[in-house]
């Protein structure tokens, strides 16, 4: 046990996505696709478990008065070369995800665990913090993502799921469908969670 | 006409949060009163402008000679930082009203995305000096206008009796994707 609740803690108890509510710019701008949410979140994933990762070997030696300007280089670097082996090995995803790769740099589910947790945690925890942070946030994007290709283009994972002549609900995958189906997904959370008092 | 058309454009057609989702963050954490809204806003429009400004400087006469392109994030970021570091100070020190007035909202907008954001997309497009920053302007004005429309809204539902479940994030999210819905209206004036 001991260690692995530092990974289960991101899954469910504080999801950055519906229990914390950080992130929300690529939550609702790259969910138009379930690949595409899983790309992001893939992307995020590898930022945040490298960036907790290395602010965790550092924390003894940044000066407290400078610490963000060094946490934000330090993900800034992992921002970096993910942009630069996306642009070359998936460039459909690199194209569709577009300015929200550079952006992960301003992710407050990044800064967020730097500041909360890997400066005041060993390397092991921190890692596995990132790590459970980094997959409740992909699982999160990855459902939005599903539900919102679904309910417009009738697929998941582009796999068509829905008759061909079935007409879809377009509104779905243009930006007001983003916002009313992360909005009613943290409902449902907030219901479950009054209903069994967690 | 030019300009004309990239102000309605970067206002009304791609308004910035609500069409193209940067800087949701100070969207639902700020709009819960007007006041504080039209503070956040105008923050938000000087530093934008500012940092365009100087990100098109360093692109243009710094990264792209020395071929260092790939450093862009990185500088960026720092300079947007900088740039909200010195105009707090330079507020602080020449206009103590205005400082009071905007206060707490100058350090927060180094997270706001839609900087960093802007900045990205408007060298990606190519933009001279005066397009960018009248770019950003522009941009940093729809952002105001939306998170003014917003509280104007959140101020009407506080009163009303919504179902737990939905109280706080979920209707204010809702409420967004109403009002995104509304500006789907403008698309297609600008192409």
């Amino acid at each position: 046990m001991g260690n692995l609740r530092f990974f289960t803690n991101g899954l469910l108890k504080e999801n950055p996505t519906f229990v914390m509510v950080l992130g929300t710019c690529p939550t609702l701008a790259i969910t138009t696709a379930a690949a595409n949410g899983l790309g992001m979140g893939t992307a995020t994933t590898f930022v945040l478990v490298f960036s907790n990762l290395f602010i965790a070997l550092l924390k003894n030696y940044i000066p407290d008065k400078v610490r963000i300007a060094a946490f934000i280089v330090v993900i800034a670097t992992f921002v970096t070369i993910v942009d630069l082996v996306m642009k070359a090995y998936t460039p459909d995803l690199y194209k569709a995800l577009g300015i929200f790769i550079p952006l992960i740099v301003v992710n407050c589910i990044i800064l967020g665990r730097a500041e909360a947790f890997a400066q005041k945690n060993e390397v092991l925890p921190s890692v596995l913090d990132g790590l459970g942070m980094g997959l409740g946030f992909t699982l999160a994007i990855t459902l939005i993502g599903s539900i919102r290709e679904l309910l417009g283009n009738g697929s998941i994972f582009n796999i068509r799921l829905m008759n061909e002549n079935a007409s879809n609900i377009l509104i779905f995958v243009l930006p007001p469908g983003a916002f009313v189906t992360y909005g009613f997904l943290i409902a449902i959370m907030n219901r479950i969670k009054l209903k069994f008092n967690i | 006409m030019e300009y004309i058309l990239l102000i309605i454009s970067a206002v009304l057609v791609n308004n910035v949060v609500l069409v193209q989702f940067l800087g949701i963050c100070p969207f639902l954490g700020v709009s819960n009163k007007t006041e504080t809204s039209i503070g956040m806003g105008v923050a938000v429009i000087f530093v934008m402008a500012l940092a365009n400004l100087v990100t098109y400087l360093i692109q243009n006469y710094v990264l792209v000679p020395l071929h260092i392109e790939f450093m862009q994030t990185i500088t960026f970021i720092f300079v947007i930082a900088f740039l909200v570091q010195v105009v707090e100070i330079i507020l602080k020190k020449s206009a103590p009203a205005l400082y009071q007035a905007l206060g707490i909202y100058l350090p927060l907008i180094t997270t706001n995305c839609a900087v960093l954001g802007i900045a990205i997309l408007a060298v990606q497009k190519d933009f001279s000096l005066v397009m960018s920053v009248l770019y950003a302007a522009s941009i940093a004005a729809g952002f105001t206008l939306a998170m003014l429309l917003m509280a104007g809204i959140r101020e009407q539902l506080a009163l009303a009796d919504t179902p737990r479940g939905m109280k706080g994030f979920p209707l204010s999210l809702v409420t967004a994707g109403l009002l995104s819905l509304a500006f789907m209206g403008f698309s297609g004036i600008v192409k």
